[in-house]
């Protein structure tokens, strides 16, 4: 096997989680790591080396994402996040398991431009200058959205408009 | 001092709630939030976001990857036969850039043989079981390692489990200490994993298994997020060195961890 498919094969638990945070359901973003997968080895000589490889997957499978997108008529359901990424028996503290619950609603609840930058940033430890790479923007808009998605995120939590009864019911 | 003059900004504020900021930036920051605690409960917050929204979607994790997947990483569209699309756009492209330099569509037919091994390889599963006992045991307050570094028996009977004989590595030049070791269950029967903790507590394992056959696999690299790990194959048995550490930090211990632990 190649250093470049030992690569990607490490990247695949990263690539599955971008993608069911797009998707939301497990099926249909295995799929689309496939396809990204089966498209990164026949583009790999586009990636420059020194470069981490993260992003550049992570665009790749961002824009085989929004071309599928863009062909489907109907607009997919939402699912909420904490449905997508369920906290099967979570050894921890009953209080963290309701933060972080409480965290998943406010998360879902913030625009998607700004919740796409604080996954990239604070869950997958993309610099800022990759997510704008892989967002394609310019890196003073990931700062702006990154910033504002926070405080709004914060400002959620602090009670300005609680987590719905229902997100509330599912983590006890 | 020049770091330290310089006004803080919102985005060194984010930053700093990220890990990004350099030594200077970063001192030059507390002392700003040590003065300011309204914006330090704010970054504290914003820490606390990201710990949960980052515990959340990597707890939530399937830890098996189907076997498609990495097929598909090894092999490309040629492994999944459902990868006509991919093949066409190569073949399109192959057409657009001429015969003459057909290295695009390279991957997608390159050894076939590969395709007919099933199953992981194991330095993949060797750094997945060794990332994923590190995710469990670290973060323990109380019991991290069944056996403490105080009790002689330690290596001898860890060694005896795992069948190679171990020496504890000493990492004490970086900071880091002896904590103890446990015992794991591991495909080729028992695995061992050590624990060290610097003065920051920041913790890191050493994961070692034995595998029935011979093989040799240098130094890799992964990172997960927080999470660093070099891992390795050498004769029979199987090394990773995992902790919240950068690359370099990381590569140093280990180098350590490679010349210390044959004994």
């Amino acid at each position: 096997m190649t250093d470049f498919s030992r690569r990607l094969q490490d990247e695949i638990p990263a690539l599955r989680r971008y993608a069911r945070f797009l998707i939301r359901d497990a099926d249909r973003a295995d799929d689309l790591v496939q396809d990204s997968l089966e498209r990164a080895i026949v583009k790999r000589r586009l990636w420059h080396k020194p470069e981490s490889l993260r992003p550049w997957l992570f665009a790749l499978l961002r824009n085989v994402y929004l071309n599928q997108v863009r062909r489907q008529t109907r607009r997919p359901t939402e699912v909420p996040l904490d449905q997508v990424f369920p906290q099967a028996g979570r050894g921890e503290a009953q209080t963290s398991a309701v933060m972080i619950g409480q965290v998943m609603a406010a998360l879902d609840g913030l625009e998607p431009e700004q919740r796409e930058v604080l996954v990239l940033v604070a869950v997958e430890g993309l610099q800022y200058k990759e997510a704008a790479m892989v967002l394609g923007l310019p890196m003073g808009t990931v700062m702006s959205r990154l910033s504002r998605g926070r405080e709004r995120l914060r400002r959620t939590l602090a009670g300005d408009s609680p987590p719905t009864t229902a997100t509330l019911r599912r983590i006890k | 001092m020049n770091a330290a003059k310089r006004a803080i900004t919102e985005q060194n504020l984010q930053a700093y709630v990220d890990g990004w900021l350099s030594p200077a930036r970063q001192a030059a920051v507390e002392q700003y939030l040590a003065e300011h605690p309204d914006e330090a409960a704010r970054m504290r917050d914003y820490r606390a976001q990201s710990e949960a929204v980052r515990a959340a979607m990597r707890d939530a994790e399937p830890s098996v990857v189907p076997e498609r997947l990495l097929r598909a990483a090894r092999d490309g569209a040629a492994g999944s036969g459902r990868g006509w699309l991919v093949r066409a756009a190569a073949a399109a492209l192959l057409l657009a850039v001429g015969f003459g330099s057909g290295w695009t569509v390279y991957g997608v037919f390159e050894s076939p043989r590969d395709s007919w091994f099933a199953g992981v390889p194991a330095d993949t599963e060797l750094l997945r079981v060794a990332t994923a006992a590190h995710r469990v045991y670290a973060v323990e307050v109380r019991h991290p390692v069944e056996v403490r570094a105080e009790e002689e028996h330690l290596m001898g009977w860890l060694s005896k489990r795992v069948g190679r004989p171990l020496g504890a590595p000493d990492l004490d030049r970086f900071g880091f200490r002896l904590m103890g070791g446990r015992l794991l269950p591991a495909s080729s029967g028992a695995a061992a994993q050590l624990m060290y903790e610097d003065g920051g507590g920041r913790r890191i394992s050493v994961y070692v298994e034995t595998h029935p056959s011979d093989s040799k696999v240098a130094f890799r690299f992964a990172e997960e997020g927080g999470l660093g790990a070099f891992y390795w194959l050498d004769g029979r048995s199987g090394f990773a060195l995992v902790g919240p550490l950068q690359r370099a930090e990381l590569l140093d211990l280990a180098k350590a961890v490679y010349q210390q632990i044959e004994m």
